[in-house]
């Protein structure tokens, strides 16, 4: 067991993550100007004025930071969300009902078999772009995720004495899947989503990056690397913050879920992983 | 085993038929009608557009479109571009050495880092080499590719001059410039599977360095270089090999940001210009080609556990 590194990460994570939290919650009073507003010289470097310099139109760079965590978290959270829930919804079912079973399951092996980035960009593309489409882009790529964990794990939980004594009693279907056997799988998702979390955000700024997610000039930390992209020789600062946002938003969510999975599951403990 | 394999065979078509639905319905979702972005927006004349629709097979029932579509894909007739109208199979047989080429310096890049930082990891748990090595898996995981794309630009092409930042030279042209220009590119794209597979071996070697055989091993005087490279490190590669079975298929996502980061003329910016501008043919059958790459390498990889570690046994 790690133990001095990890309570050390640790701790500089929940830090990150509570700044990163407060830059999201309070992005209004934050913002020291208007993150759209075109009122500086283009492509100045950092100085106090101007935290983190300004880009190419000549906007504050830190506010965009700051708004643009907002989007991150708010895409991250809600995507992770709903495919939470529907892989959830999938998993229990497949797991349940034996005639429907080989359907679900190869349906989720399907949108897996699928190139993550390609799935994302077309259903991106055939909706409207913007920040509810990228949501449900990445919740739907990443439903299989939770769908393959908790088809597993239902499929070993339906096999134990207190289900069976359950449906003795006479319990629905239903209550026997939400009361008796999500609560077994509480721990296991919770870790999974909270390692997902890091990677949507890291999904949706490829997304923007390429063009396809949040679209300008709403400053998402995708699409400010992508403008940064231009300057990287006159003004590397432009997608190097965001790009330091990512990293260390996707890093702090990490290391937070390796941390729950070390309390919610002991036996990882022994391995020494 | 055979059973096994009959089953994992017929799941996987079962897959495959699934995902030739969703691509075919996806490209008819996306956006903007293909016989009007051939023709031009402007000046086409209805009858025009009805013709080339015709032509297409876009006026047809959604159901007779996609049988038709799949009983020509069966037959070899891949379709013709809707953007570029060349032979869809020509475009993918033009991109495929240069994505092929960058796809295996990533992974001959995330091994040569992976093996051996895994290795010492896992020999000295605790000390500031595993921690460099966790420091260096987590940042491959949680730095996006793009980003560190970019990185890789800013110093070593426009700081240092070292590597070019963008474009593709033939190996038949320049085999030098070939392998500078895909010095980076293969860096950004192996990154992340260097990662995860340092962490598989890290554990599955700290596990293997346990076991009974490696004690007895060391206590019949076998050097402790051997004792790590034929006995431990053969044992440990298996669950390695699985993932990395697993994630071979899964780089094409990366190929796409890598190929628009670096300028480079492979698959993924042919797919990704595909979904911009709806070229169906291109979409369906190049979705379907890596979806067949994804699946078979995950049989492949099933498959594999077994050769590698006569214990398990699928029944």
């Amino acid at each position: 067991m790690m133990k001095i590194p990890l309570r050390a990460s640790l701790w500089l994570s929940v830090l990150a993550l509570l700044v990163l939290t407060v830059f999201a919650v309070f992005e209004s009073r934050l913002c020291p100007y208007d993150p759209l507003a075109i009122q500086f010289m283009p492509l100045e470097s950092p100085s106090p004025g101007n935290l983190f310099g300004t880009d190419d139109l000549g906007r504050d760079v830190f506010s965009r930071f700051v708004a643009g965590a907002r989007i991150s978290f708010v895409v991250g959270l809600t995507s992770v969300f709903f495919a939470l829930l529907m892989g959830t919804v999938m998993g229990l079912m497949a797991a349940y009902f034996k005639p429907i079973q080989a359907l679900v399951m190869r349906i989720v092996d399907a949108i897996w078999a699928f190139p993550m980035i390609l799935l994302a960009m077309a259903l991106s593309v055939s909706m409207k772009p913007g920040i509810t489409t990228v949501i449900v882009a990445i919740a739907v790529v990443y439903s299989p995720l939770f769908a393959r964990l908790v088809y597993g794990q239902a499929l070993s939980i339906l096999e134990r004495d207190f289900i069976m004594a359950a449906q003795a009693f006479g319990c629905k279907p239903a209550r026997l899947l939400f009361t008796h056997v999500l609560p077994n799988l509480a721990a296991p998702l919770i870790v999974q989503a909270t390692l997902t979390v890091g990677t949507a955000i890291v999904l949706e700024s490829s997304l923007s990056f390429l063009g396809v997610g949040i679209q300008p000039p709403t400053p998402s930390w995708g699409v400010m690397i992508q403008t940064g992209y231009k300057w990287l020789e006159k003004a590397p600062w432009l997608s190097v913050m965001p790009g330091v946002g990512i990293y260390v938003a996707t890093v702090a969510f990490s290391v937070l879920g390796d941390w729950l999975r070390l309390i919610l599951d002991p036996k990882q403990l022994s391995k020494g992983a | 085993m055979k059973a096994f394999l009959i089953k994992r065979i017929l799941q996987t078509l079962i897959t495959l038929f699934v995902v030739s639905l969703i691509s075919f319905t996806l490209s008819m979702v996306l956006p903007g009608d293909p016989s009007l972005s051939i023709v031009g927006s402007e000046g086409a004349s209805e009858a025009m557009v009805q013709n080339l629709r015709q032509e297409l097979g876009l006026d047809q029932p959604i159901v007779v479109q996609y049988f038709k579509w799949l009983g020509a894909l069966v037959s070899g007739d891949f379709g013709i571009s809707i953007r570029t109208r060349a032979h869809v199979l020509t475009l993918f047989g033009q991109r495929l050495p240069m994505t092929m080429e960058l796809r295996s310096f990533g992974i001959l890049y995330a091994l040569l880092v992976a093996v051996p930082m895994g290795i010492f990891s896992a020999l000295r748990p605790n000390t500031w080499v595993d921690t460099a090595g966790t420091v260096i898996a987590v940042s491959g995981v949680a730095m996006p590719q793009f980003f560190l794309g970019m990185i890789l630009i800013l110093v070593f092409s426009i700081w240092l001059g070292w590597f070019p930042s963008s474009g593709y030279v033939s190996p038949a042209d320049n085999l030098w410039a070939n392998l500078k220009g895909m010095v980076l590119p293969a860096i950004a794209l192996g990154s992340v599977v260097a990662a995860e597979i340092m962490r598989q071996l890290r554990s599955s070697m700290l596990e293997v360095l346990n076991e009974e055989y490696i004690q007895t091993a060391r206590a019949k005087g076998v050097s402790e270089f051997k004792v790590i490279i034929f006995h431990a490190l053969r044992n440990a590669l298996i669950p390695v090999v699985t993932l990395l079975g697993m994630r071979i298929g899964r780089l094409i996502g990366g190929i796409v940001i890598i190929e628009v980061v670096f300028s480079l003329p492979g698959i993924g910016r042919l797919l990704m210009n595909a979904v911009l501008f709806n070229d169906f043919p291109v979409l369906q059958t190049g979705v379907l080609l890596v979806a067949l790459a994804v699946t078979f390498l995950n049989l492949l990889a099933d498959v594999s556990y077994s050769f590698l570690d006569p214990r398990i046994r699928h029944t």
